[in-house]
């Protein structure tokens, strides 16, 4: 059970988040300029890495904003926790 | 109590208090501060139960929670009994009713028992190659297995009693109160941090506060006496909370940890009313100190696993802490200094100690010289190769070890000995540090996994760590201890430790016997019956890792996780394979520690606790008016209202027929209601909806469908524009979170630009639904000055007007194809103008329906239901519902997706109607359609989404999704039933006014 510190409202227990999957998979400003294949690109494929593995999450039971994670899946440990918009660290 | 068994005054138990208990049906005597293992002993019983395989008698053979054979049934009541109890944990109390589990029909004469002599035929792997084939008898031999198995029979009624889940806090926590986790916790109290000091049995002190011998002193006192004066300091720490009788269950990654606390088992059962318990414990720690000790470790030899053949430690403290003694006639079996503890106190106490067979050499540290002074015979490197005695032990036989110590050599000796003692050294409880994610490595020198690298604010102190003799113990948790919490000095810096140092170490894992390892039974996990041939047969047979081997002898597989087995398993691989134990990688241990019951994991949240649920403002008239109500989503809503003992299809035919024919009235409070604003709420309307709102003029209604990004289906709803840049979106009952949540994420990540707001409104209104041709009188009736005409007030249009001071947002939208309105007013005035409605109705039969007549009369229409007609699999063009689709739109959630190469293939399933040739006939929903009964494999083609029988077109219709369905219209498929096979034809998915005229009355 992580605890992670929402940028918004600080620690809280996992059990008031959701994962929302892999971060910066932005939609493509012009979907119908993309062929199947960079549209499937975007739609489905996910990296399942092990170690740094940057994610969204949202703060779902608590302020509902969503925010970045850079999280070692190896060992769970959250390295880095950023806003929306904001660039991956470099880790 | 015909022997002398009991040692008197033992200062933890109480002898004053005498409690009566019942053993498979006999009455019997202990006192309180006994557990039942020791009251049991004190009756001279040891056998307790039979072994899961081969039956084999068991006894008892620890104090603590790796017990693999006291494992009973505890209490006789259908709610109450609780199985795979340890005689070893329970305390004892007054009344207290316990059963051997494992034995049918009595623990002295077991029918399985026979499986003992059978046992060359039941080898690893047994049950597996045995009853593979063929599958369809796997119910025939599951029956067997499991009477003959038995492990327990679970209570048969709901449980009575009422357990809790607290949360709790703390800058150190430190699991075990042992000497090293006192001293932990006294150190970090100075520190002045808040702790929190968990300990599994009733009282702090571990195993050094019934310590009895002269050798271990501290600061010069005796080292028992030493550690109370520690415990009454604790006791009256205000930093320190102490919770005793408390197990911790899973240490989890982030150190947040469960802990269960044992808080009514130890009362009789008359004292335990109205009591919670079982608390569980939900921790929050900064820092962690794993402090849980070590447990001892058997020896692997012929037959050892009699009852009466015990751990040495366990015969020690079932003599100096409750003042039993488990024999008359002891012999101790070790490798090590430590039984040596156990020979004294078997001196101590005036019990007869036959003799000590050690496979050591020699030993002449101060213990083992002390031993030697008080004349015990002592066999210098000796090995017991067999015992007998079938229902206890009464003899071993013992032979000399020959120099590499892989053979026996010599003359057999035979001993007497109704208790032995054995010993192989000492294994550090890691569970805990492992479960937590840490990494152990090995220790050559002691034969041991310890604590490695951990990514957690923790650390592991004495034996738990590899710490055994009395001042590495005190002095390294001290030390240790001072430089994880980053303090300078502690009040324990001076601390002065003497104690006897071991000198000579020996192990080996499967001991040599004078026979051939086939005709013997070295045992290594009691529990499971495994032995030291079945690893080797294992390995033989090709298994290499570890956690193979593992299940397939299923060795460590009990409910003890095979703490005493696991690494005598691991050493017979190393040495069978050549390999070194630490490069074998040990197996993991997984939550929780020791198990837990389901009460105490779920808590509160039982009957009607187990899940909130929600309900409308007209709930109770609802209730008042016998509705039956269905669950959608946490929502309570009605369901049907049966009059008179109808049935369910009776009262939803009378409330269509009513709603058709006159006016029917539906609670629509349960659809989800998202407030929109903001100067870009239509442009943020128009990327989630498929359709076109650009030109949605205030005061207007539309049907909206929304898509996931792949294209499919995922809500629908009907969405108002109240004011310039201000809309209220509904969206279907159980949609509502998740519809919030995407539109939230779509906001805050992809269109951070559009000034839009969000709020969800769902519980602030609630909505009366009232339709049929009679709907616009009724409306009239109550909003006498509202002019209702098409004109004014057409279908898809909103009103807001107000009812004395209420105010009242008025749409008229239909979901059942009737002239319909639909009134939201605040959620306190739900009631009052549900009431309203049925006053007005009154002589229009305005009839109250639930959600199945609202699923049958909007299937006459063809309408859908999201998540009933369609399953995250459906497009819009799948469900030939083409014409929401803006073909202007550059772009909408899941656009691109309608036309990838998979979603424009025309051999999909779409939604089609199906009528029955026999109109009569109501298919079921979930029903396969077929087109030839006799192919082999047949052709699934789809199946029945949604049926009923319409008594307006009085027969039967039906929405289901078929492979390329728009093609099929007015072909015959069949619908395969159990006992029959019925003929539809496909049709047009609107079976009812096709022309849409009765929108208007
Ligand atoms: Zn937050």
């Amino acid at each position: 059970m992580f605890l992670i510190n929402c940028p918004y409202c600080g620690e809280r227990d996992q059990s008031e988040f959701v994962s929302g999957g892999e971060a910066h998979i932005a939609r493509p400003k012009q979907p119908t300029e993309l062929n199947d294949d960079q549209w499937a690109e975007y739609l489905f494929m996910r990296k399942n890495i092990k170690g740094i593995q940057f994610e969204r999450w949202n703060h779902v039971h608590g302020c509902r904003k969503w925010f970045n994670v850079a999280r070692d899946t190896s060992n769970d440990k959250i390295e880095k926790i950023y806003k929306m918009g904001e660039q991956p660290p470099k880790l | 109590m015909s022997k002398n068994l009991r040692i008197n005054n033992k200062q933890f138990v109480d002898e004053t208090r005498k409690l009566s208990f019942v053993f498979n049906g006999k009455k019997l005597y202990g006192y309180k501060g006994d557990t039942l293992a020791s009251a049991l002993l004190s009756n001279d019983i040891h056998l307790v139960g039979r072994s899961f395989k081969y039956h084999r008698p068991r006894g008892i053979m620890t104090s603590g929670s790796e017990e693999p054979n006291a494992i009973l049934q505890i209490g006789n009541d259908d709610a109450l009994t609780e199985p795979n109890v340890r005689a070893t944990e329970i305390e004892l109390y007054d009344g207290l009713i316990c059963n051997s589990q494992n034995c049918w029909p009595s623990v002295k004469f077991d029918i399985g028992g026979i499986n003992n002599f059978l046992s060359p035929l039941l080898p690893a792997g047994f049950y597996y190659k045995t009853f593979m084939w063929p599958a369809s008898f796997w119910g025939k031999y599951e029956y067997f297995i499991r009477k003959s198995a038995g492990l327990g029979k679970s209570p048969s009624k709901q449980d009575p009693d009422m357990y809790d889940h607290r949360y709790m806090h703390c800058d150190i926590l430190i699991v075990g109160g042992g000497v090293s986790g006192l001293i932990a916790a006294k150190i970090a109290s100075d520190d002045n941090k808040k702790v929190l000091l968990l300990e599994d049995k009733e009282l702090l002190g571990g195993s050094l506060i019934y310590d009895d011998n002269d050798i271990s002193k501290i600061d010069n006192q005796k080292s028992s006496e030493w550690l109370k004066k520690l415990i009454d300091n604790i006791q009256n720490d205000k930093n320190i909370i102490v919770k005793t009788r408390t197990s911790l269950a899973a240490y989890h990654n982030y150190n947040f940890l469960l802990a269960r606390q044992n808080l009514t088992d130890h009362l009789s059962v008359n004292d335990r009313n109205n009591k919670i318990r079982q608390r569980l414990y939900k921790i929050r720690a900064k820092k962690v100190i794993i402090s849980t000790g070590a447990i001892e470790r058997p020896q692997v030899f012929h037959n050892n696993d009699r009852p009466g053949i015990m751990l040495a430690s366990a015969v020690k403290k079932y003599i100096d802490y409750y003042g039993v003694r488990c024999g008359l006639e002891n012999v101790i079996f070790t490798n090590n200094d430590s039984a040596y503890e156990t020979a004294l106190s078997l001196h101590k106490s005036g019990t007869k100690l036959n003799a000590i067979i050690d496979i050591r050499d020699n030993s002449s540290s101060e213990i083992v010289n002390k031993v030697k002074s008080l004349g015990i015979q002592i066999y210098w490197n000796h090995s017991v190769v067999d015992t007998k005695g079938y229902k206890r032990i009464n003899k071993v036989t013992i032979m000399k070890l020959n120099d590499k110590g892989n053979d026996v050599i010599g003359k057999k000796i035979e001993l007497n000995c109704d208790c032995l003692s054995v010993s192989g050294g000492w294994t550090p409880m890691v569970h805990l540090f492992t479960q937590s994610g840490g990494k152990l490595k090995f220790d050559n020198k002691d034969n041991i996994f310890v604590p490695d690298k951990t990514n957690l604010n923790q650390l592991s102190i004495g034996s738990a760590k590899g710490d055994f003799e009395l001042d590495d113990v005190l002095k390294n948790s001290i030390k240790d201890t001072k430089k994880f919490l980053n303090i300078e000095n502690s009040n324990f810096d001076k601390i002065d430790v003497k104690c006897s140092k071991e000198k000579d170490k020996k192990n080996i894992w499967l001991l040599p016997s004078d026979k051939p390892l086939s005709k013997t039974k070295p045992f290594l996990d009691y529990q499971n019956d495994s032995t030291a041939k079945d690893i080797k047969l294992a390995l033989r047979e090709g298994f290499k890792s570890i956690e193979h081997v593992k299940r397939y002898t299923t060795t460590g597989m009990g409910t003890d996780q095979g703490k005493l087995a696991n690494m005598h398993a691991l050493g017979i691989v190393a040495d069978t394979t050549n390999t070194n134990m630490g490069d074998l990688g040990t197996t993991t241990f997984r939550p929780p520690y020791t198990p837990l019951t389901f009460g105490t994991i779920v808590g509160r949240n039982v009957g009607q606790f187990f899940d909130i649920f929600r309900k409308t403002p007209m709930h109770d008239w609802h209730v008042d008016n016998n509705a039956k109500f269905e669950n959608v989503g946490q929502w309570k809503r009605a369901w049907y209202y049966p009059k008179d003992g109808e049935t369910m299809y009776d009262a939803v035919q009378r409330e269509s027929k009513a709603a058709r024919e006159s006016s029917g009235i539906l609670d629509a409070s349960t659809l989800g209601k998202i407030d929109i604003q903001g100067t870009d709420a239509n442009e943020f309307l128009n990327r989630v909806y498929t359709n076109a709102w650009s030109k949605l003029q205030i005061g207007k209604c539309r049907y909206g469908l929304m898509l996931n990004e792949d294209g499919m289906v995922y809500d629908d709803g009907v969405t108002t524009k109240l004011g310039e840049n201000h809309y209220l979106m509904t969206t279907t009952t159980g949609g509502a979170a998740n519809v919030m949540s995407k539109l939230e994420d779509y906001l805050q990540t992809e269109w951070p630009e559009l000034d839009v707001f969000l709020t969800s409104v769902t519980d602030h209104y609630a909505t009366a639904s009232v339709c049929g041709p009679n709907a616009k009188k009724i409306i009239n009736k109550i909003f006498k000055n509202l002019d209702l005409s098409d004109e004014s007030f057409p279908h898809m249009s909103f009103k807001e007007v107000k009812l004395g001071n209420i105010s009242c947002r008025i749409m008229r939208i239909s979901f059942t194809g009737e002239l319909s309105y639909e009134i939201n007013v605040e959620a306190s005035y739900g009631k009052y103008i549900w009431e309203k409605c049925i006053e007005a109705g009154k002589e229009f039969n305005i009839t109250p329906y639930g959600t199945e007549t609202m699923h049958l009369l909007r299937a006459e229409k063809g309408f859908i239901i999201v998540g009933q007609d369609t399953d995250g699999t459906m497009t819009p063009v799948d469900l030939q519902m083409d014409w929401i689709i803006s073909k202007k739109k550059y772009d909408f959630i899941g656009k691109r997706s309608l036309y990838r190469s998979d979603t424009i293939r025309e051999d999909r399933k779409q939604l089609v109607g199906l009528l029955t040739d026999d109109p009569n006939e109501i298919l079921e929903e979930g029903a396969q359609l077929i087109k030839d009964e006799n192919k082999n494999p047949v052709d699934m083609l789809g199946h029945v989404t949604s049926s009923y029988f319409s008594p307006t077109l009085k027969k039967s219709i039906a929405l289901a999704i078929l492979k390329e369905g728009k093609k099929l219209k007015g072909q015959k498929l069949l619908v395969p039933m159990i006992d029959k096979t019925i003929k539809v034809t496909v049709s047009d998915t609107i079976f009812l006014d096709k022309e849409n005229e009765r929108i208007n009355g």
